[in-house]
Protein backbone atom coordinates (compact mmCIF):
# COMPACT_ATOMS: atom_id res chain seq x y z
CA UNK A 1 0.00 0.00 0.00
CA UNK A 2 3.10 2.67 1.19
CA UNK A 3 4.21 2.03 -2.32
CA UNK A 4 1.47 3.95 -4.33
CA UNK A 5 1.12 6.67 -1.30
CA UNK A 6 3.94 8.82 -3.23
CA UNK A 7 2.85 8.35 -6.63
CA UNK A 8 -0.43 9.13 -5.92
CA UNK A 9 1.27 12.16 -4.03
CA UNK A 10 2.97 13.51 -6.98
CA UNK A 11 0.03 12.71 -9.17
CA UNK A 12 -2.18 15.14 -7.63
CA UNK A 13 0.83 17.70 -7.26
CA UNK A 14 0.74 17.50 -11.31
CA UNK A 15 -3.24 17.51 -11.65
CA UNK A 16 -3.41 20.61 -9.06
CA UNK A 17 -0.77 22.60 -11.05
CA UNK A 18 -2.69 21.73 -14.51
CA UNK A 19 -5.69 22.03 -13.26
CA UNK A 20 -4.86 25.61 -11.99
CA UNK A 21 -2.96 26.48 -15.36
CA UNK A 22 -6.37 25.57 -17.10
CA UNK A 23 -8.08 28.62 -15.39
CA UNK A 24 -5.40 31.16 -16.13
CA UNK A 25 -5.53 33.51 -18.98
CA UNK A 26 -2.61 33.20 -20.96
CA UNK A 27 -3.74 36.61 -22.86
CA UNK A 28 -3.58 38.51 -19.36
CA UNK A 29 0.13 39.19 -19.20
CA UNK A 30 1.07 41.32 -16.09
CA UNK A 31 1.74 45.06 -17.68
CA UNK A 32 5.34 46.51 -16.28
CA UNK A 33 3.27 49.96 -16.40
CA UNK A 34 1.53 49.96 -13.08
CA UNK A 35 2.94 51.74 -10.65
CA UNK A 36 4.66 54.18 -13.25
CA UNK A 37 4.00 57.12 -14.50
CA UNK A 38 1.27 56.95 -17.57
CA UNK A 39 3.86 57.58 -20.97
CA UNK A 40 2.48 60.97 -22.55
CA UNK A 41 1.03 61.22 -25.58
CA UNK A 42 -0.61 64.09 -27.54
CA UNK A 43 -3.27 63.03 -29.65
CA UNK A 44 -6.05 64.51 -31.80
CA UNK A 45 -9.02 64.41 -30.50
CA UNK A 46 -11.79 62.24 -32.61
CA UNK A 47 -14.82 64.31 -33.16
CA UNK A 48 -12.72 67.52 -33.62
CA UNK A 49 -9.42 66.74 -34.94
CA UNK A 50 -8.18 69.56 -35.28
CA UNK A 51 -7.67 69.86 -31.25
CA UNK A 52 -5.69 67.66 -29.70
CA UNK A 53 -5.60 66.22 -26.16
CA UNK A 54 -2.95 65.29 -23.98
CA UNK A 55 -1.80 63.53 -20.87
CA UNK A 56 -1.46 67.08 -19.35
CA UNK A 57 -4.55 67.90 -19.19
CA UNK A 58 -5.42 65.11 -16.95
CA UNK A 59 -3.31 66.06 -14.47
CA UNK A 60 -5.02 66.00 -10.73
CA UNK A 61 -7.71 63.71 -11.61
CA UNK A 62 -8.30 60.28 -11.63
CA UNK A 63 -9.55 58.86 -14.49
CA UNK A 64 -10.19 55.75 -16.64
CA UNK A 65 -8.78 55.44 -19.95
CA UNK A 66 -10.43 52.87 -22.36
CA UNK A 67 -8.73 51.86 -25.60
CA UNK A 68 -11.66 50.55 -27.53
CA UNK A 69 -12.00 50.04 -31.56
CA UNK A 70 -14.93 50.03 -33.82
CA UNK A 71 -13.60 47.12 -35.40
CA UNK A 72 -13.34 45.21 -31.96
CA UNK A 73 -16.14 42.75 -31.29
CA UNK A 74 -15.68 42.48 -27.46
CA UNK A 75 -15.76 46.28 -27.20
CA UNK A 76 -19.73 45.69 -26.99
CA UNK A 77 -19.74 43.56 -24.36
CA UNK A 78 -18.01 46.12 -21.78
CA UNK A 79 -19.95 49.07 -23.57
CA UNK A 80 -23.16 49.12 -21.84
CA UNK A 81 -21.16 48.88 -18.34
CA UNK A 82 -19.33 52.03 -19.63
CA UNK A 83 -22.71 53.72 -20.50
CA UNK A 84 -24.40 52.88 -17.07
CA UNK A 85 -20.43 54.29 -15.50
CA UNK A 86 -20.95 57.33 -17.65
CA UNK A 87 -24.67 58.16 -16.21
CA UNK A 88 -24.03 57.39 -12.70
CA UNK A 89 -20.92 59.97 -12.67
CA UNK A 90 -18.08 58.40 -10.35
CA UNK A 91 -15.10 58.47 -12.73
CA UNK A 92 -14.47 60.35 -15.85
CA UNK A 93 -14.08 58.16 -18.72
CA UNK A 94 -11.95 58.77 -21.92
CA UNK A 95 -11.42 57.00 -24.61
CA UNK A 96 -9.08 55.74 -27.14
CA UNK A 97 -9.87 54.40 -31.08
CA UNK A 98 -6.73 52.62 -31.02
CA UNK A 99 -5.72 51.42 -34.83
CA UNK A 100 -9.67 52.78 -36.15
CA UNK A 101 -10.49 54.73 -38.97
CA UNK A 102 -11.62 58.68 -37.75
CA UNK A 103 -15.38 57.85 -39.21
CA UNK A 104 -15.86 53.84 -38.31
CA UNK A 105 -15.15 55.08 -34.73
CA UNK A 106 -17.33 57.76 -35.17
CA UNK A 107 -19.95 55.78 -36.59
CA UNK A 108 -20.08 53.25 -33.72
CA UNK A 109 -20.06 55.96 -31.46
CA UNK A 110 -23.59 57.11 -32.84
CA UNK A 111 -24.70 53.74 -33.19
CA UNK A 112 -23.98 52.76 -29.44
CA UNK A 113 -24.48 55.69 -27.69
CA UNK A 114 -21.15 57.34 -26.01
CA UNK A 115 -19.81 57.15 -22.44
CA UNK A 116 -16.41 58.91 -23.12
CA UNK A 117 -15.86 62.20 -21.26
CA UNK A 118 -13.77 62.74 -24.95
CA UNK A 119 -12.03 60.69 -27.43
CA UNK A 120 -8.51 60.59 -29.28
CA UNK A 121 -7.88 58.84 -32.23
CA UNK A 122 -4.93 56.78 -32.30
CA UNK A 123 -5.14 55.75 -35.96
CA UNK A 124 -1.48 54.19 -36.25
CA UNK A 125 -1.54 53.08 -32.93
CA UNK A 126 1.78 54.34 -32.04
CA UNK A 127 0.38 55.39 -28.19
CA UNK A 128 -0.70 52.06 -28.25
CA UNK A 129 2.53 50.52 -28.57
CA UNK A 130 3.67 53.28 -25.48
CA UNK A 131 1.28 51.92 -23.25
CA UNK A 132 2.30 48.37 -24.04
CA UNK A 133 -1.36 47.69 -25.76
CA UNK A 134 -1.81 44.56 -27.23
CA UNK A 135 -5.32 43.14 -27.18
CA UNK A 136 -8.68 45.68 -27.54
CA UNK A 137 -10.45 46.60 -25.31
CA UNK A 138 -8.07 47.47 -22.58
CA UNK A 139 -8.43 49.92 -19.74
CA UNK A 140 -6.01 51.89 -17.39
CA UNK A 141 -7.08 54.09 -14.18
CA UNK A 142 -4.46 56.48 -13.90
CA UNK A 143 -4.16 58.74 -10.52
CA UNK A 144 -3.87 62.24 -9.71
CA UNK A 145 -0.16 61.93 -10.66
CA UNK A 146 -0.21 60.87 -13.55
CA UNK A 147 0.60 56.99 -12.25
CA UNK A 148 -0.82 53.69 -14.00
CA UNK A 149 -2.48 52.23 -10.77
CA UNK A 150 -4.06 49.44 -12.64
CA UNK A 151 -4.47 47.54 -16.29
CA UNK A 152 -6.95 46.05 -17.22
CA UNK A 153 -6.71 43.55 -19.90
CA UNK A 154 -10.17 42.28 -21.97
CA UNK A 155 -13.54 43.22 -21.33
CA UNK A 156 -14.46 45.07 -18.38
CA UNK A 157 -16.71 43.26 -15.79
CA UNK A 158 -19.91 43.66 -13.80
CA UNK A 159 -17.40 42.16 -11.28
CA UNK A 160 -14.00 43.63 -12.21
CA UNK A 161 -15.80 47.40 -11.66
CA UNK A 162 -17.57 47.48 -8.69
CA UNK A 163 -14.92 44.82 -7.22
CA UNK A 164 -11.53 46.55 -8.30
CA UNK A 165 -11.90 49.34 -10.15
CA UNK A 166 -14.37 51.63 -8.55
CA UNK A 167 -13.04 50.64 -4.74
CA UNK A 168 -9.69 51.72 -6.25
CA UNK A 169 -10.98 54.80 -7.94
CA UNK A 170 -12.61 56.05 -4.42
CA UNK A 171 -9.14 54.99 -2.08
CA UNK A 172 -7.58 57.24 -5.13
CA UNK A 173 -9.77 60.61 -5.07
CA UNK A 174 -9.65 60.31 -1.40
CA UNK A 175 -5.54 60.85 -1.46
CA UNK B 1 17.59 83.24 -58.63
CA UNK B 2 14.50 84.03 -56.42
CA UNK B 3 12.43 82.23 -58.39
CA UNK B 4 14.92 78.86 -58.37
CA UNK B 5 15.17 79.11 -54.81
CA UNK B 6 11.39 78.95 -54.74
CA UNK B 7 11.06 76.54 -56.53
CA UNK B 8 13.27 74.64 -54.73
CA UNK B 9 11.73 74.92 -51.63
CA UNK B 10 8.34 73.72 -53.39
CA UNK B 11 10.30 70.45 -53.87
CA UNK B 12 11.02 69.93 -50.74
CA UNK B 13 7.79 68.04 -49.60
CA UNK B 14 8.71 65.68 -52.16
CA UNK B 15 12.23 64.89 -50.14
CA UNK B 16 10.15 64.98 -47.44
CA UNK B 17 7.92 62.22 -48.36
CA UNK B 18 10.61 60.50 -49.79
CA UNK B 19 12.27 60.12 -46.65
CA UNK B 20 9.18 58.79 -44.56
CA UNK B 21 8.84 56.02 -47.05
CA UNK B 22 12.27 54.44 -46.64
CA UNK B 23 11.10 50.66 -45.81
CA UNK B 24 12.05 47.40 -45.94
CA UNK B 25 13.30 46.86 -49.29
CA UNK B 26 15.30 50.40 -49.12
CA UNK B 27 17.64 48.93 -46.53
CA UNK B 28 18.22 45.42 -46.63
CA UNK B 29 20.94 45.75 -43.63
CA UNK B 30 18.82 47.19 -41.70
CA UNK B 31 15.60 45.33 -42.49
CA UNK B 32 18.15 41.89 -42.07
CA UNK B 33 18.85 43.18 -38.16
CA UNK B 34 15.15 44.19 -37.60
CA UNK B 35 14.32 40.13 -38.18
CA UNK B 36 17.58 39.38 -36.60
CA UNK B 37 16.29 41.27 -33.66
CA UNK B 38 12.61 40.38 -33.77
CA UNK B 39 12.85 36.75 -34.27
CA UNK B 40 14.24 36.92 -30.33
CA UNK B 41 10.94 38.54 -29.72
CA UNK B 42 7.24 37.15 -28.73
CA UNK B 43 4.17 38.60 -30.40
CA UNK B 44 1.81 39.17 -27.94
CA UNK B 45 -1.51 38.36 -30.12
CA UNK B 46 -0.51 35.01 -31.35
CA UNK B 47 1.83 34.23 -28.57
CA UNK B 48 4.00 30.98 -29.81
CA UNK B 49 5.16 32.92 -32.86
CA UNK B 50 7.88 35.85 -32.87
CA UNK B 51 7.51 39.07 -33.84
CA UNK B 52 9.78 38.02 -36.98
CA UNK B 53 6.91 35.70 -38.45
CA UNK B 54 3.58 37.21 -37.12
CA UNK B 55 1.44 38.54 -39.22
CA UNK B 56 -0.95 40.18 -36.79
CA UNK B 57 -1.66 43.89 -36.85
CA UNK B 58 -0.05 44.41 -33.81
CA UNK B 59 3.23 42.58 -34.72
CA UNK B 60 3.66 44.85 -38.13
CA UNK B 61 3.32 48.12 -36.02
CA UNK B 62 5.92 46.71 -33.40
CA UNK B 63 8.17 46.06 -36.70
CA UNK B 64 7.74 49.56 -37.85
CA UNK B 65 8.54 50.67 -34.46
CA UNK B 66 11.79 48.68 -34.15
CA UNK B 67 12.68 49.70 -37.83
CA UNK B 68 12.09 53.13 -36.70
CA UNK B 69 14.49 53.16 -33.64
CA UNK B 70 17.22 51.41 -35.41
CA UNK B 71 16.89 53.87 -38.01
CA UNK B 72 17.76 56.67 -35.12
CA UNK B 73 20.14 54.62 -34.03
CA UNK B 74 19.15 52.79 -31.36
CA UNK B 75 21.51 50.02 -30.30
CA UNK B 76 19.61 46.72 -30.15
CA UNK B 77 19.78 46.64 -26.28
CA UNK B 78 17.82 49.86 -26.00
CA UNK B 79 15.16 48.78 -28.27
CA UNK B 80 14.79 45.68 -26.01
CA UNK B 81 14.71 47.96 -23.44
CA UNK B 82 12.11 50.05 -24.56
CA UNK B 83 9.98 47.34 -26.03
CA UNK B 84 10.24 45.44 -21.83
CA UNK B 85 9.26 48.52 -20.33
CA UNK B 86 5.86 48.31 -22.35
CA UNK B 87 5.09 44.70 -22.57
CA UNK B 88 7.47 43.26 -19.73
CA UNK B 89 9.50 40.39 -19.86
CA UNK B 90 7.12 38.09 -21.46
CA UNK B 91 8.10 39.55 -24.96
CA UNK B 92 11.58 37.85 -24.78
CA UNK B 93 11.92 34.51 -25.57
CA UNK B 94 14.65 34.28 -23.51
CA UNK B 95 13.84 35.91 -20.15
CA UNK B 96 16.10 37.43 -18.16
CA UNK B 97 17.20 35.59 -14.79
CA UNK B 98 15.46 37.17 -11.71
CA UNK B 99 12.93 36.67 -8.91
CA UNK B 100 9.78 35.62 -10.16
CA UNK B 101 11.58 33.44 -13.06
CA UNK B 102 13.62 31.07 -11.04
CA UNK B 103 11.65 28.51 -10.86
CA UNK B 104 11.53 28.80 -14.79
CA UNK B 105 15.02 28.70 -15.45
CA UNK B 106 16.05 26.06 -12.73
CA UNK B 107 12.86 23.93 -12.17
CA UNK B 108 13.65 22.04 -14.54
CA UNK B 109 17.52 20.76 -13.02
CA UNK B 110 15.99 20.62 -9.91
CA UNK B 111 12.75 18.05 -11.59
CA UNK B 112 16.45 15.88 -13.28
CA UNK B 113 18.08 15.95 -10.03
CA UNK B 114 15.19 14.42 -8.22
CA UNK B 115 14.85 12.33 -11.22
CA UNK B 116 18.72 10.94 -10.72
CA UNK B 117 18.21 10.76 -7.15
CA UNK B 118 15.00 8.45 -7.32
CA UNK B 119 16.97 5.96 -10.29
CA UNK B 120 20.12 5.94 -7.93
CA UNK B 121 17.93 4.94 -4.70
CA UNK B 122 15.55 2.86 -6.77
CA UNK B 123 19.03 0.83 -8.70
CA UNK B 124 20.56 0.45 -4.75
CA UNK B 125 17.50 -1.46 -3.45
CA UNK B 126 17.46 -3.49 -6.43
CA UNK B 127 20.78 -4.47 -6.15
CA UNK B 128 20.20 -6.14 -2.25
CA UNK B 129 17.45 -7.59 -4.01
CA UNK B 130 19.62 -9.41 -6.33
CA UNK B 131 22.24 -10.34 -4.21
CA UNK B 132 24.30 -13.03 -5.64
CA UNK B 133 24.02 -16.91 -3.53
CA UNK B 134 25.89 -19.54 -3.66
CA UNK B 135 25.38 -22.31 -6.02
CA UNK B 136 24.78 -25.81 -4.11
CA UNK B 137 26.87 -28.90 -5.96
CA UNK B 138 22.87 -30.17 -7.17
CA UNK B 139 22.03 -27.20 -8.67
CA UNK B 140 25.35 -26.91 -10.20
CA UNK B 141 24.79 -30.44 -12.01
CA UNK B 142 21.93 -29.79 -13.02
CA UNK B 143 22.47 -26.61 -14.79
CA UNK B 144 24.94 -28.51 -16.68
CA UNK B 145 23.30 -31.31 -17.58
CA UNK B 146 20.78 -28.99 -18.84
CA UNK B 147 23.29 -26.74 -20.76
CA UNK B 148 24.70 -30.39 -21.66
CA UNK B 149 21.36 -31.07 -23.41
CA UNK B 150 20.60 -27.60 -25.33
CA UNK B 151 23.94 -28.06 -26.87
CA UNK B 152 23.86 -31.51 -28.30
CA UNK B 153 20.10 -31.25 -29.86
CA UNK B 154 19.45 -27.16 -30.41
CA UNK B 155 15.57 -27.77 -32.15
CA UNK B 156 14.67 -29.98 -29.25
CA UNK B 157 10.72 -29.90 -28.40
CA UNK B 158 10.26 -27.50 -25.79
CA UNK B 159 8.50 -30.36 -23.41
CA UNK B 160 11.07 -32.37 -22.91
CA UNK B 161 13.30 -29.13 -21.27
CA UNK B 162 11.10 -29.68 -18.34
Amino acid sequence: MARFILPFVIFMIVAIFLFVGLGLNPHEVPSPLVGKPAPAFSLPQLHEPEKQFSLQDMKGKVWLFNVWASWCTACEYEHPLFMELSRRNLVPLYGMDYKDKREDGMAWLQQHGNPYTLVVSDAEGRVGIDYGVYGVPETYLIDKQGVIQYKHIGVVTEKDLSEKILPLVKELQAK
Amino acid sequence: MRHLLIALLCLLPVFAHAGEATDMAADPVLEKRMIGLAENLRCLVCQNESLASSHSGLAEDLRREVREQMQKGLSDQEIIDYLVSRYGDFVLFDPPVKKTTLVLWYGPFILLLVGVGVLIHQLRKRKNLIAETELSAEDAQRAAELLNETADTPNQPKDSQA
